[in-house]
């Protein structure tokens, strides 16, 4: 008796600790959830309990952010910087990922390192300078600014995931096209490219979250409202004065972020063996 | 007879004969992406070190050189050893709250139980949401009239409605704040971290050591923890470069204040090189990042060095 006491105990501590955990991690997206859909007099009301509506959901607050805010330019800006900085990493970095992989010499894993360390070098190291650059090439506040800079750390990144990708790859797939007439550029067109298309569709959905969570560059480079992206749209441009519009504010966090959120789930056991880069074997 | 074996004499390009040949090519299909970091990361960084000791503002666009001075200003300015004290703070606060959150969360998801999936799903939410929108719901949150934790700690009764504290308002809980936003940001990556390590651990090995007589707390700190050590070295080393240059929590949260309490590295330099317009003084904050990301590259290429041997 006592033996399955302590066990129902255990159990009960087992699950209470996990509610724990969904609670630290989820609360303040049903936080958002619930700002974005509750009305003003119930959201400004410190007698109501905040935790559902006191008064019927509304659509109010995602009606203003359509029609009374840049919001979808925003989400427009986004998308088009995402697109134009997924392709420059995937010509860049498709390649690249595939060179390093099929470097024999210590030379390629030397590269192959270097080029990963470019990923930790920074934005707020590099951020002066580059404002100068894009200044340089006429781009000062413009959206096209984020897409010369955002492969700074796409192509890093990406490279030295497909490099990992390329690696699992046997050579002697395109040894056999090669044996069958096919140019050494052939094999890597017409074989290595058609058989990784699962890794390049993982680059490709990293390289535009990658473009949708970053903040500081676009805060630095961009100030015109229309030129914004989302992220930055969201968390600088709704507040007017010192007035939080909470509601419209919440209603487009949310809509920014569930793309990312759902992008990550689906990808994330990539994404940690990219990182970790084989240090597990 | 020799027939089938004769070469086929087509007239061959010097084109195709270069990319027929296997250094030729590897060199051609990696340019692109080196000549890229190379003209907007490594040529920046050189112009940043310059700054630093330039005269360079945006107002006076001059080169001149002026040695270290920036930087014995920027020392003796009491707000700026503030600021570095700060980031160490918050850096090491954050990664250690998110590395101690991490090993719990990851223990628990090691077990299967219905609807590990979703729970892990939501757990991911943290890392995957972009830092700066996160920020504004715990903006939210902490609310100097409106806050949702202060309701409910006056709800619960542990607080008045005049004791409730302004969050954002005092220099320690803001401080506090910024240091659980970033801890609660990086915890599910500390997870998934510990997750694959432990994962990775051959169970015959724990299960060895469990026949040996290894009881629970000796299996995790004498066999699991030093095997996974080297995949969450890499781990950490990323959460710490990327909370010590890290500006967004800081930007949007608190603006460095109350009066200096928050600010860190990169805000600071943001504030001085961008909004000021001083870039020298800027460029010379910013680098003082750099002996911490110098230390943390050589660790990292000692893990990567280790593993290969």
């Amino acid at each position: 008796m006592p033996r399955a006491f302590t066990r129902s105990l255990r159990e009960a501590a087992f699950f209470v600790g996990v509610a724990f955990f969904v609670i630290l991690a989820a609360f303040p997206f049903y936080w958002m959830v619930i700002t974005a859909f509750k009305q003003n007099s119930d959201l400004y009301d410190v007698t109501n309990v905040p935790f559902w509506f006191n008064e019927p959901p509304t659509l109010e607050h995602l009606t203003y952010l359509f029609r009374e805010t840049l919001f979808a330019r925003w989400l427009l800006n986004s998308l088009i910087i995402g697109v134009c900085v997924t392709v420059i990493t995937l010509v860049t970095a498709v390649p690249a990922g595939y060179s390093l992989a099929r470097m024999t010499s210590r030379k390629g894993e030397a590269l192959g390192i270097a080029i990963f360390l470019t990923y930790l070098v920074p934005p707020t190291l590099l951020f002066l300078p580059l404002s100068r650059i894009i200044a340089e090439f006429g781009l000062q506040n413009s959206m096209w600014s984020l897409v010369l800079v955002y492969p700074t750390f796409t192509i890093p990144f990406c490279s030295w995931l497909l490099m990992g990708f390329f690696k699992a790859l046997p050579p002697e797939i395109e040894e056999a096209a090669i044996v069958d007439g096919c140019s050494l550029f052939g094999a890597f067109i017409k074989m290595a490219i058609p058989l990784s298309l699962p890794a390049i569709l993982t680059v490709v959905i990293f390289t535009f979250t990658l473009t949708l969570q970053e903040f500081v560059y676009a805060l630095t480079f961009v100030s015109s409202s229309s030129q914004k992206p989302i992220t930055l749209g969201v968390s600088t441009d709704l507040i007017r004065g010192d007035v939080f519009f909470w509601g419209e504010i919440m209603a487009g966090a949310l809509i920014a972020a569930i793309p990312v959120a759902v992008a990550y789930n689906l990808f994330l056991d990539r994404f940690i063996s990219g990182i970790t880069g084989g240090a597990v074997k | 007879m020799a027939i089938i074996a004769e070469p086929v004499t087509k007239p061959v390009s010097r084109l195709h004969f270069m990319l027929d040949r296997r250094d030729v090519l590897e060199t051609i299909l990696i340019a692109p992406a080196i000549i890229y970091v190379l003209l907007l990361v490594g040529l920046p960084l050189l112009l940043a070190v310059y700054y630093s000791v330039s005269a360079y503002t945006i107002y006076n666009p001059t080169w001149q050189f002026v040695g270290l001075a920036n930087f014995a200003q920027i020392i003796e300015n009491p707000n700026f050893l503030q600021t570095l004290s700060n980031t160490f703070i918050f850096t090491f606060g954050s990664q250690l709250l998110g590395l101690v959150l991490g090993k719990f969360g990851a223990f628990l998801l090691l077990r299967p139980f219905p609807g590990r999936k979703l729970v892990r799903a939501l757990i991911i939410l943290p890392f995957a949401v972009p830092v700066a929108l996160a920020t504004i719901a715990w903006q939210w949150m902490f609310d100097s009239l409106y806050s949702v934790i202060n309701w409910t700690l006056i709800a619960a009764g542990i607080l008045t409605r005049e004791e409730a504290p302004n969050w954002l308002g005092n220099p320690h809980l803001a401080m506090l704040c910024v240091i659980i936003i970033n801890a609660w940001r990086f915890f599910p990556f500390a997870i998934v971290i510990f997750l694959a390590g432990i994962t990775a651990i051959p169970q015959d090995i724990i299960d060895a050591a469990t026949v040996d007589g290894a009881g629970f707390w000796r299996r995790n700190y004498q066999i699991i923890l030093p095997m996974i050590l080297p995949i969450v070295a890499i781990g950490l080393i990323f959460g710490i470069v990327f909370t010590f240059t890290d500006l967004s929590i800081v930007f949007l949260l608190t603006m460095g204040g109350p009066v200096g309490a928050t600010s860190v590295l990169g805000f600071a330099g943001f504030q001085t090189g961008i909004v000021s317009g001083d870039v020298s003084h800027g460029a010379a904050i910013s680098l003082f990042m750099l002996p911490v990301l110098l230390a943390v590259v050589i660790v990292m290429l000692r893990f990567i060095r280790r593993r290969e041997i």
